[in-house]
């Protein structure tokens, strides 16, 4: 599956950080790849130097720090991200919302650039703090639906992953 | 970007913020808080760019924790005034795309403070009340009619509460929730008000 407009169906944008913290990205093509995997290698350098993890908000402050500094240099990195991780030690989920302008948001449901305008209105009337991870993945496939069904453009399905517990598993959703 | 505002009464101040976060007409959080506290009474409240405002509040918990240490006491709000005056002014030819209000109550004379700033710094003092954000105009408004001199605590949380929430219902990119700081000597209250939603 490859033309004009697509130059590959089946690119993964997510990137684990540790054993517990997951991001997602997208933005300008070499800023995307070369941001997080600097990002990548500096949290894992850190839980190997100091033999502990940083926990999901830790991360978070640090990704943003990172943007922010880019951000007023000559040439800023053009990323937005998701962030997603369970806190090893409180055991709660958390997801943070982080766009190339480094505004760094905690959320309980996000997404970046037009899919925010066809998913956060199904996402604002389907989703309660209290659902698991069964009706979560039902509102990813609604979402997925959706953008088929509305978005003018063939953005060739999605990936899910998700942790339980420590462990990440991946899955793929309704890639075509 | 909504907006923090900050009135004087008796022996007391308030502050208060709504809390949403937008791109243009996109509500992306309800739950962004605009206030920060530097000290047992004093609090900065920022609008403008969302970036600039985590940006700018970062940087005064780490200037405000410093001027702790080597001072071994807590900054007064009229020298945390200062201090944001002059840090504006340094990023003059690029600066942080921000309007602080402070808000707090001076420990040495029980004086109750604010005031505002433009994005590099030039502070505007008041004795009745400062405003700042996109509804800064509609704030104006509810500030004039609503405000009046030597306001007690409980008076204060009423009349800081209808005035912002009268203010950002006539602003579609402001509301979704507030908080409010009462800051009177010895005694810091905060409450969230709920909002309406949409």
């Amino acid at each position: 599956m490859r033309g004009a407009t697509i130059l590959k169906a089946t690119d993964n944008k997510t990137r684990d950080l540790n054993s517990h913290t997951l991001m997602a990205f997208s933005g300008e093509a070499g800023d995307t790849i070369q941001f997080s995997d600097y990002i990548e290698a500096n949290v894992k350098l850190y839980s190997m130097r100091n033999s502990t993890e940083l926990g999901p908000s830790a991360v978070a402050s640090f990704v943003r720090a990172e943007l922010a500094r880019s951000l007023r240099s000559r040439n800023p990195y053009n990323v937005n991200l998701l962030l997603g991780g369970v806190d090893p030690i409180s055991q709660k989920p958390h997801l943070y919302w982080l766009d190339y302008l480094a505004s760094l948001a905690p959320v309980p449901y996000a997404a970046h650039g037009y899919a925010q305008y066809y998913c956060l209105s199904i996402l604002d009337k389907h989703h309660h703090p209290d659902i698991d991870l069964e009706k979560g993945m039902q509102l990813l496939q609604m979402c997925a639906d959706e953008l088929k069904r509305r978005m003018p453009i063939d953005f060739k399905g999605a990936i899910a992953r998700e942790s339980r517990g420590q462990e990440w598993h991946t899955f793929s959703g309704s890639r075509q | 970007m909504a907006n923090p505002m900050s009135i004087i009464g008796k022996n007391a101040v308030a502050i208060a913020c709504d809390l949403r976060l937008g791109l243009q007409a996109l509500t992306v959080s309800n739950d962004f808080p605009k206030i920060f506290q530097y000290g047992p009474d004093v609090f900065l409240g920022l609008t403008g760019l969302a970036t600039d405002v985590q940006t700018v509040s970062d940087l005064f918990r780490y200037k405000v924790n410093l001027y702790r240490l080597r001072e071994e006491r807590d900054i007064s709000p009229q020298t945390m005034a200062n201090l944001v005056s002059t840090s504006l002014y340094e990023k003059r030819f690029g600066p942080f795309f921000v309007n602080p209000v402070v808000a707090g109550i001076n420990r040495t004379t029980g004086e109750p403070f604010i005031c505002g700033f433009d994005s590099i710094g030039c502070i505007d003092f008041a004795k009745d009340f400062i405003v700042s954000g996109t509804s800064a105009d509609q704030l104006f408004g509810t500030c004039e009619a609503l405000w009046q001199p030597d306001l007690e605590a409980e008076d204060l949380f009423e009349t800081i509460s209808q005035a912002l929430l009268s203010a950002v219902d006539r602003d579609a990119l402001a509301g979704w929730g507030a908080h409010v700081y009462i800051v009177e000597k010895d005694k810091v209250t905060k409450r969230l008000l709920k909002g309406r939603q949409d």
